[in-house]
């Protein structure tokens, strides 16, 4: 296996699992989001639609560890080159001016680490409960309404999800860019429609906690 | 004895220059008033002023590298008002001209900034990593006397023409002055984009790719994260397309030395 | 005393001389290769091809270059392209052609024998280069495509966009890196060489100083190759680029090496004019723009300070269409640069100070289209608007001769050694194929030939024929040498006077373009001959040079190459005055026809001046080397 380790030890390898990783869990953030407007069907919809993904069992749970571990690799191989990233550059300029960089791609290190805390906040809060004032196994409409009923908790989902939808612009445009999957850039029609999924992904995510904070779900 | 074009149209700027003795010895920005700059000047021409007036005051002129002063041997490189080459799109410093500044202007002058160029003195920096990782697979194996005909192997133009725009590449480092990541990607994959564009570059692909990616991580370069800056500060208009081009060879090489054991390149 | 030079010219017909001696040619053992040392100075076209084809035939190759890695050496800037006579246009090129076209275009100052090796390795080159990956422009067919260059009626020049040198070259140098990697080659980059070290008689190694730590290193082998470049920087102001120096060759001159034919220097007639008095150095643009683009200037004196557009056609002068109808504005380059020099002088030149003529491509956009003009000259125009702020798709570019090339260099016989035995010279550093004038395209061409095709033979003869005992760097000559420089070192940095190097350069740069430059008269050689040790004396006396001799220090490098040019430069005016005739780029204004072309001699000039150091102080001796043409009829030369 000492191609794995050679593949691994290089930046390329490390900027390929990071793109198909990347893309395995944009592809779940959309099916999760597809599945959380269903709050807006009503309560009914919502908790059949949860225990019917309960009720696969032992898929469920290869599901969950497929995301795990392609969450720990990610996360694993960001770490790492931004390790690699700042040791290239010990001395920094005194001017520097970014030319064409965007807000995404320079603070997708700081969008990792707020949606990494939301993910463990994220899972406490609705999976297993742990965080969540009135927590029941059944009832996932109304841990959603009782758990966004706080401001705070709510502004921390918006805030996160906004951090997700920047996340994304940069990430999903350089996740195929990086897989090669696209020889010629010329045209910007990539970066439209990576722009498309985040204000999608964004705005989904985000209708929810607004939503119960307007009272428009309760 | 000052060699200032009198055109009445002269500037006053002034210089925020990073000057360091050598290479262990600590370096700071210091500061330099150039009054009567002609807009006419490159921006080299008015560093060689400013030395002029220096050499006179007794002071050690600024060391920068410069060589061919029309843009192609890519020896000069500073980090001019923090872009690489300055402010100017496809114009190495040398081809810049003072007339793309104000009179009144502030300038910042800084060497290139990477683990893998260290400063040698003032705004010189060792670059020799590039010769290394050309080294480590940058070529096509073609010994002196040994080639066929050069039109017994017809090459589509637009192959060709991608060979060139990526053989553009002059080495001058900009692409990794101006990387947040102070990665060397694109001059990597220029050369990987160069050469596997062409038929005569196929039969040692997958070993270039391996090996200069494996060079390039070598010399303390960072990562792409495809900020896209590099493509930006390239003097030749080379394309991030190269990146991916590169990560493709890689991984399609890493890919075929499995199915083939007989990985050793890159180690 | 004069010596006879041999040039070693093989016997035979013309076109079989190369193959027989190539044949009679002693061979080096295989085995025995890797027990020779070679040194190779410059990593140019003509270095880094030599040196990457010995290491792979398996010499022990040491390398060297001032600049920070090899692929900056200045071969990188040439533009236009590279002659083959490959005859894929099937227009009717062929060896002998442009063999002849060489000759010819040389004014019949080189020697046939080198000048038809050239042309028959020329067709090598393509193919070596073209494996190597280099990028040539090619048809939709996917075959090589062509244009044609001054000075030549058929299309043989092949080329890589405007950058046909920086591709050429990237090639050479990958080839030089294979073989660094492969450990044939040990490179020396930032390391100048200051002296030749002469054993026995047998040039045996070279003191260079590292650039970057100031140490003065000894470096000891069989053989020495210099391959680096030419000296128009003796003209403060030329295309060369800011480090091209005449350092390493004029050492070896005062080592024994004969100087051949320094007064034969070319101006390139495409190169943007002067700015101002901060200029640095000058910026050629291909010639190929020559195919495309029509030069004028206005017929009347009161037009020039007009916008070129509100001249009509009627009151343009297009003078080259005019004096030499047959080839235009594709006339060779020294009968270009002299025609715009002359209407210039005439009152009738562009832009500052009067001296600039029109290149317009109106003609050429209008024909053509914008959009092919693009593709084949667009980055040529960018450069032209970035440095003068004008669109020359809208407006008529403006152009002028400037110093380019340096045709003399280092005498070398056909095998292309110097009069020091084991001192190979190659590249625009010797003076042997092009004769008193340059074709466009045929550096690139000359400098691989030499590279690739002809020290690989001749070098093993060399080594396979002489005895050379081993020596090292402990050897008093390495000793002597290094002391000598390390001596002059010091008298730089002692002097502490009140000028800087660069005035001194400018001045000297001042006199030889005035005096020893487009056109020369025995009045003003002898001036500069006053001026030029004037000048030295005052530079040894009052030059400024700040720092130590340890680590970088570019006043001190500088220093040192201005003080070399500041002797050589005497000899060029020397040469330049005793040759009482006019030939390709050497124009004495005394000899020229009623119409004002070059007045060749050849009773009395048809031969290479080939100079020998005689001693501090002393005038140096001429060597004279006849040419003898067999196989080209001597004829005046006619563009008209």
């Amino acid at each position: 296996m000492s191609w794995l380790r050679t593949f691994w030890a290089s930046t390329v390898g490390k900027k390929t699992v990071m793109a198909v990783t990347g893309i395995m869990l944009v592809g779940f953030v959309v099916a999760h989001m597809l599945g959380n407007l269903q709050m807006f069907i009503g309560a009914e919809a919502m908790n059949k639609y949860a225990a019917l993904l309960k009720s696969t069992g032992e898929l469920l749970w290869v599901a969950r560890a497929g995301l795990l571990v392609a969450a720990a690799l990610h996360i694993t191989a960001a770490y790492q080159l931004t390790m690699i990233n700042r040791a290239a550059r010990p001395e920094g300029y005194a001017k520097q001016e970014p030319q064409v960089s965007t807000l995404a791609s320079r603070t997708m290190r700081l969008g990792g680490v707020i949606l990494a805390a939301f993910i463990i906040f994220h899972l406490g809060h609705f999976t297993t409960g742990t965080f969540h004032p009135a927590f029941s196994e059944t009832g996932v409409y109304g841990n959603v309404i009782l758990g966004l009923r706080s401001p705070l908790v709510a502004g921390f989902y918006v805030l996160a999800m906004a951090a997700l939808g920047l996340h994304l612009f940069h990430g999903a445009w350089a996740g195929v860019r990086t897989l090669g999957l696209r020889k010629r850039s010329a045209d910007p029609m990539y970066r439209r429609l990576s722009m498309g999924l985040a204000i999608v992904v964004w705005a989904g995510f985000t209708a929810i906690p607004v939503a119960v904070l307007l009272g428009i779900l309760n | 004895m000052s060699a200032t074009h009198a055109t009445g149209k002269g500037m006053t700027l002034t210089l925020h220059v990073w000057r360091q003795a050598g290479p262990n010895a600590a370096g700071r920005i210091v500061d330099y008033p150039a009054p009567d700059i002609s807009p006419d000047m490159s921006f080299l021409e008015m560093l060689d002023v400013v030395n002029e007036r220096l050499i006179a005051k007794g002071e050690e002129p600024i060391a920068f590298d410069h060589d061919c002063r029309e843009g192609i041997c890519g020896s000069c490189g500073l980090m001019i008002n923090g872009s690489a080459h300055g402010p100017m799109k496809l114009t190495t410093a040398c081809q810049l001209h003072m007339r793309s500044f104000k009179d009144g202007d502030d300038i910042w002058i800084e060497p290139w900034r990477a683990k893998a160029f260290p400063v040698i003195k003032d705004l010189v920096v060792d670059r020799g990593a590039f010769d290394r990782i050309i080294q480590a697979g940058g070529y096509i194996s073609a010994p002196t006397g040994t080639p066929q005909d050069a039109n017994a192997l017809p090459i589509p133009k637009a192959d060709a023409d991608l060979a060139m725009d990526n053989a553009a590449c002059i080495g001058c480092g900009a692409c990794v002055a101006a990387c947040p990541n102070a990665s060397a990607s694109l001059f990597t994959a220029a050369k990987i984009t160069h050469l596997g564009s062409l038929p005569q570059g196929q039969p040692e692909r997958d070993r270039r790719a391996l090996a200069m990616v494996a060079q390039m991580d070598e010399e303390g370069f960072g990562g792409c994260t495809l900020h896209g800056e590099c493509q930006e500060a390239c003097p030749k208009g080379i394309s991030i397309d190269a990146i991916m081009q590169m990560n493709r060879d890689f991984v399609r090489a890493s890919a075929t030395a499995v199915q083939a054991k007989e990985w050793s390149g890159a180690a | 005393m004069a010596r006879k030079l041999d040039a070693k010219i093989p016997s035979g017909p013309l076109a079989e001389k190369w193959e027989t001696h190539r044949f009679e040619m002693k061979l080096v053992n295989p085995a025995n290769k890797r027990k020779f040392s070679v040194i190779v100075v410059g990593s140019g076209l003509a270095g880094a091809s030599a040196a990457a084809s010995l290491s792979e035939l398996g010499y022990q190759v040491s390398c060297f270059c001032f600049q920070d890695t090899p692929r900056r050496a200045h071969s990188i800037a040439a533009q236009g392209g590279i002659n083959a006579a490959k005859n894929y246009r099937n227009d009717g090129d062929s060896v002998q052609r442009l063999f002849y076209d060489t000759i010819k275009g040389g004014d019949f100052r080189a020697r046939e024998a080198n000048v038809y090796r050239l042309a028959q390795v020329s067709v090598d080159i393509i193919d070596q280069c073209v494996a190597q990956g280099v990028p040539f422009a090619r048809e939709y067919g996917g075959l090589l495509a062509n244009r044609s260059f001054g000075g030549a009626q058929v299309s043989r020049t092949f080329y890589a966009r405007g950058q046909t040198g920086q591709q050429l070259l990237l090639g050479a140098y990958q080839a030089l890196e294979k073989e660094i990697a492969r450990g044939g080659v040990t490179m020396y980059s930032r390391h100048e060489m200051l002296e030749l070290v002469v054993v026995d008689g047998k040039a045996r190694g070279i003191i260079v100083r590292d650039m970057l730590t100031g140490e003065l290193e000894s470096h000891a082998a069989d053989a020495v190759i210099l391959a680096t470049g030419g000296y128009g920087n003796v003209f403060y102001l030329s295309t060369n680029a800011k480090g091209c120096n005449v350092t390493a060759t004029w050492r070896a001159h005062k080592k024994g090496a004969a100087f051949a034919n320094p007064c034969f220097t070319q101006i390139h007639p495409t190169c943007i004019p002067v700015a101002g008095d901060h200029q640095s150095k000058l910026t050629l643009m291909s010639e190929s723009l020559r195919n495309d683009g029509r030069v004028w200037v206005p017929r009347r004196r009161e037009d020039c300070g007009k916008d070129p557009s509100q001249i009509p056609e009627a009151d343009r002068d297009y003078y080259l269409e005019r004096k030499y109808p047959s080839f235009g504005n594709l006339s060779p380059r020294d009968i270009a640069s002299r025609a715009a020099k002359e209407a210039c002088d005439d009152g009738r030149g562009v832009g500052p100070g009067g001296r600039g003529v029109y290149l317009d491509f109106a003609d050429a956009i209008n024909r053509l289209g914008r959009k092919a003009i693009e593709e084949r000259y667009g980055n040529l125009f960018e450069m032209y608007q970035r440095i003068t702020d004008e669109d020359p798709y809208t407006r008529p570019m403006r152009i002028y001769p400037a110093v380019h090339y340096t045709m003399g260099g280092l005498w070398v016989d056909y095998n292309l050694m110097s009069s020091i035995p084991g001192l190979h010279v190659l590249g625009e550093a010797n003076f042997s194929d092009h004769g008193a004038n340059r074709l466009g395209a045929s550096a690139l061409m000359q400098g691989l030939a030499d590279g690739y095709f002809v020290i690989p033979y001749t070098l093993g003869d060399y080594l396979a024929t002489n005895k050379l005992e081993k020596v090292t760097t402990d050897h008093p000559e390495f000793r002597a040498a290094k002391e000598a420089v390390e001596t002059r070192t010091k008298r730089l940095l002692s002097i502490n006077g009140t000028r800087t190097v660069d005035s001194f350069h400018r001045e000297l740069g001042k006199i030889m373009w005035e005096k020893c430059g487009m056109a020369r008269d025995a009045k003003g050689l002898q001036e500069a001959l006053k001026e030029i040790p004037a000048l030295r004396e005052q530079f040894w006396r009052d030059v400024k040079v700040l720092g130590s001799a340890e680590g970088l220090n570019q006043s001190l490098e500088k220093a040192g190459r201005v003080a070399d040019f500041l002797e050589f430069a005497e000899l060029m005016c020397l040469d330049a005055l005793q040759r009482e005739e006019s030939c390709g780029g050497h124009f004495r204004t005394e000899y020229q026809t009623e119409d004002g072309e070059a007045k060749r001699d050849d009773e009395r000039f048809a031969y290479v001046a080939a100079w020998e150091y005689a001693g501090e102080g002393k005038a140096p001796i001429l060597n004279k080397e006849p040419l003898t043409f067999e196989n080209v009829h001597l004829s005046t030369r006619s563009y008209k």
